[in-house]
């Protein structure tokens, strides 16, 4: 142990996770004042603080609620490299309900269910033919890319993107809550998905940790020998898991056809199924943890488009766009905190005596 | 295995074959779903890659970064490593061939074109040993670090284009054209249309290196050990952590000579790209079709190659969806992945008289 730091173990600190958080953030938010100070007066500054928290959930929110649907699957004990594949096809499916319903709603519930559907494909094979997950999750993958293009063509009869459809409408909030200071201006209204993701970190949260349930589930993935002995139903429990990150990851998908867009292009989901992944990592497997990571990457691609619109010239937005796969490479070799993924993450479990 | 040869042969193939035959009458439905004769689809596809013999010169092109990133992940995969990088290692290959071969140092071709080449090989072959390293020293499953180094490879090859290494002289983010003594040799000479060139031949060579690497040396020996079991490979004496580290910078090395290759045959200078080009996933099909054999690769990577250009002509010449050819891919990479869903079949299990066992633990690590 270190004694540099009269009463505060530096050792430590400077090995949690949190200090990093904090720290990248101040470094971030300091560029971007001395930037945007220098070339503006007070009151634009206000409006530039908006934007960049505005931005920066406008991009976290499909992050959050895969990021916590990858929790799911992995603390049961299935690795789920498929969710982008899955939010890509929630998001057509989304676009192509909306098509033909005119009802955004149930354009949210077409692309849930075809997640939910992408994701016990993924279920069957690795749980019930113990397939490699990766492999699995990497076919999902060239699968739901081709798959989506496939339909585009064949039902929107063009290529590159969709007609226009029915979006999400925004929800307002209670005047009281819009005038609060910056919190009311960025969360006053928004796009439904905004606020299901900010209750469903609370509720996965609870869930996980303080009920039966999670604790059932967080035992699959740690030793399903185990869990199974004391009658806990693991394929049972897995596919559950599995599929509700398909849900959520369609989910997720329809909040950037629907929600922000009002249509479907193409490769739209552009890699923000792993850096879903890597916030569940950087997140330590934990909805809350995952949530704060979604932002802070949320917040970290935000901040490349604010400097665009504001015309800020500092770091070179492609190494902000590194920042979170720096940042979780950073973590998993123990830099920033260390991790624990669960046990039996990654491995099919056979029943001893069954074939 | 010795005992009954012929029988293995079999047992190896027919996974692979059936998933293919599956993946093809998918296809085929696929096309009658949208209106199109499945024969006269399949018909575009031949007489795309074969119709002419620029079609033939486009469908080696096609294939042969597929047999480098498919070697590279089938090495992963003998050694029980998922090599999911290619992409970004292919990348930092196309950028580390682009600056050498872009330089004026006065060198002849003899030294030049190697030189090149080497360089994109080290530069794949260090962007793999990141994850291989993290994975000896720490642990950490090499997946994630892999698909990680990926996007940090496409983002600094994004910010390298568009800045140091661009060519001041045109407006568009490209680099430097390389010199003409970095350049492989077009069959059709240097300027022709016809594209196939001796990188074929790098990637013919290159398999059966892998093969003689894997198979007869020493290294070879000790990488699949620790593919094979890892427990046993250490009380054996082999040094697991050292052939973690050498097989993913092998399979780097692979990784980014098909980017070099890329560059000296084909492209000759860097262009800026905004995805990923997909030789790498498409690498993941190669080696499993190829059941991570270095033989198997060379006939794999040459049926993708031919579905990949071959989407292009369907969709020209038939009207078929580029993307009927993806989704056959990924039904194919699912269903050898979990090849128990076919050795449970029946009648398969009639052939190969394996009517218990149905286990698949091929693949990468179980």
């Amino acid at each position: 142990m270190s004694r540099l730091g009269k009463g505060i173990n530096w050792n430590r600190l400077v090995r949690s996770r949190a200090f990093w958080l904090g720290a990248a953030l101040v470094v971030l938010i300091t560029v971007f004042s001395v930037n945007s100070i220098r070339s503006m007066g007070g009151e634009m500054f206000s409006y530039l603080v908006i934007d960049f928290f505005s931005t920066g959930i406008f991009m976290a929110t499909p992050l959050i609620l895969t990021s916590i649907g990858a929790v799911f699957s992995e603390r049961s004990g299935v690795v789920n490299i498929g969710l982008e594949g899955m939010m890509l096809i929630g998001a057509f499916f989304g676009v192509m309900v909306s098509y033909f319903t005119g009802s955004a709603w149930l354009g949210v519930l077409g692309g849930m269910i075809a997640g939910g559907l992408t994701a016990a494909l993924h279920a069957y094979v690795c749980i019930s033919h113990h397939a490699n997950q990766t492999v699995s999750g990497v076919a999902i993958n060239v699968f739901a890319l081709a798959l989506t293009g496939f339909l585009l063509k064949a039902v929107f009869h063009r290529a590159g993107q969709t007609d226009r459809v029915t979006k999400l409408a925004n929800w307002i909030m209670p005047d009281f809550f819009r005038n609060i200071p910056i919190i009311g201006d960025v969360l006053g209204s928004n796009t439904p998905p905004v606020y299901i993701a900010l209750l469903l970190v609370v509720a996965a949260q609870v869930v996980l940790f303080h009920t039966p349930l999670g604790l059932r589930i967080r035992a699959c993935g740690e030793h399903p020998e185990a869990a199974d002995t004391v009658g806990i139903n693991v394929t049972g429990t897995r596919y559950f898991c599995v599929i509700l990150s398909g849900v959520l990851a369609g989910l997720s998908g329809v909040t950037l056809s629907l929600g922000q867009l009002s249509l479907f292009k193409e490769a739209m989901t552009d890699g923000r199924g792993y850096i879903a992944i890597a916030a569940m990592i950087f997140g330590k497997w934990t909805p809350l943890g995952a949530f704060l990571a979604s932002l802070f990457f949320g917040l970290a691609t935000g901040f490349k488009f604010i400097s665009q619109s504001w015309n800020m010239t500092s770091i070179p937005t492609d190494f902000l766009l590194m920042l979170p796969y720096i940042l979780t490479m950073l973590a998993l070799a123990g830099f920033v905190g260390r991790l624990t993924p669960p046990a039996a993450s990654g491995l099919p479990y056979r029943r001893r005596g069954s074939v | 295995m010795e005992r009954k040869k012929d029988n293995s042969a079999i047992k190896e193939l027919i996974v692979p074959v059936t998933a293919v035959f599956i993946g093809l009458v998918l296809g085929g439905i696929l096309m009658t779903l949208t209106g199109v004769n499945a024969i006269e689809g399949y018909k575009a596809l031949i007489m795309g890659c074969f119709g002419r013999l620029e079609y033939v010169s486009e469908t080696i092109v096609y294939t042969t970064p597929l047999i480098f990133t498919g070697l590279a992940i089938a090495l992963g995969f003998r050694c029980g490593l998922f090599n999911i990088g290619c992409e970004g290692q292919y990348i930092v290959g196309l950028i580390g061939a682009a600056v050498v071969g872009a330089m004026d140092l006065g060198l002849p071709t003899f030294i030049h074109l190697p030189l090149t080449m080497l360089s994109g090989m080290a530069c794949g072959a260090i962007w793999a040993s990141v994850p291989g390293l993290l994975k000896a020293k720490f642990g950490i499953h090499e997946v994630v670090n892999s698909i990680m180094m990926n996007y940090i490879a496409l983002y600094l090859s994004h910010y390298l284009v568009n800045g140091p290494i661009k060519d001041p002289g045109i407006t568009s983010p490209y680099s430097r054209e390389i010199l003409d003594t970095a350049k492989l040799w077009r069959f059709f000479g240097q300027n022709s249309p016809i594209r196939v060139n001796s990188g074929i031949i790098i990637a013919i060579a290159a398999a059966l290196f892998v093969y003689y690497l894997l198979f007869k040396t020493t290294i070879g020996y000790q990488i699949r050990a620790v593919g094979f079991n890892p427990e046993a490979a250490r009380y054996g004496g082999i040094s697991v952590p050292t052939n973690i580290v050498a097989a993913m910078f092998i399979s780097g090395a692979l990784a980014g000579l098909a980017g070099a290759v890329q560059i000296m045959g084909i492209q000759f200078k860097f262009l800026d790209i905004f995805a990923f080009q997909g030789y790498g996933l498409d690498g993941i099909a190669v080696a499993l079709v190829g059941k991570s054999h270095p033989l198997g690769v060379l006939p794999s990577a040459l049926l993708f190659g031919i579905l990949q250009r071959g989407s292009q002509t369907m969709q020209m010449l038939a009207g078929v969806p580029k993307e009927t050819i993806g989704i056959m891919q990924g039904v194919i990479i699912i269903i050898v992945a979990a090849e128990g869903i076919i050795k449970g079949w029946l009648p398969i299990r009639k052939i190969l008289g394996t009517d218990k066992k149905a286990a698949g633990k091929e693949v990468g690590r179980a």
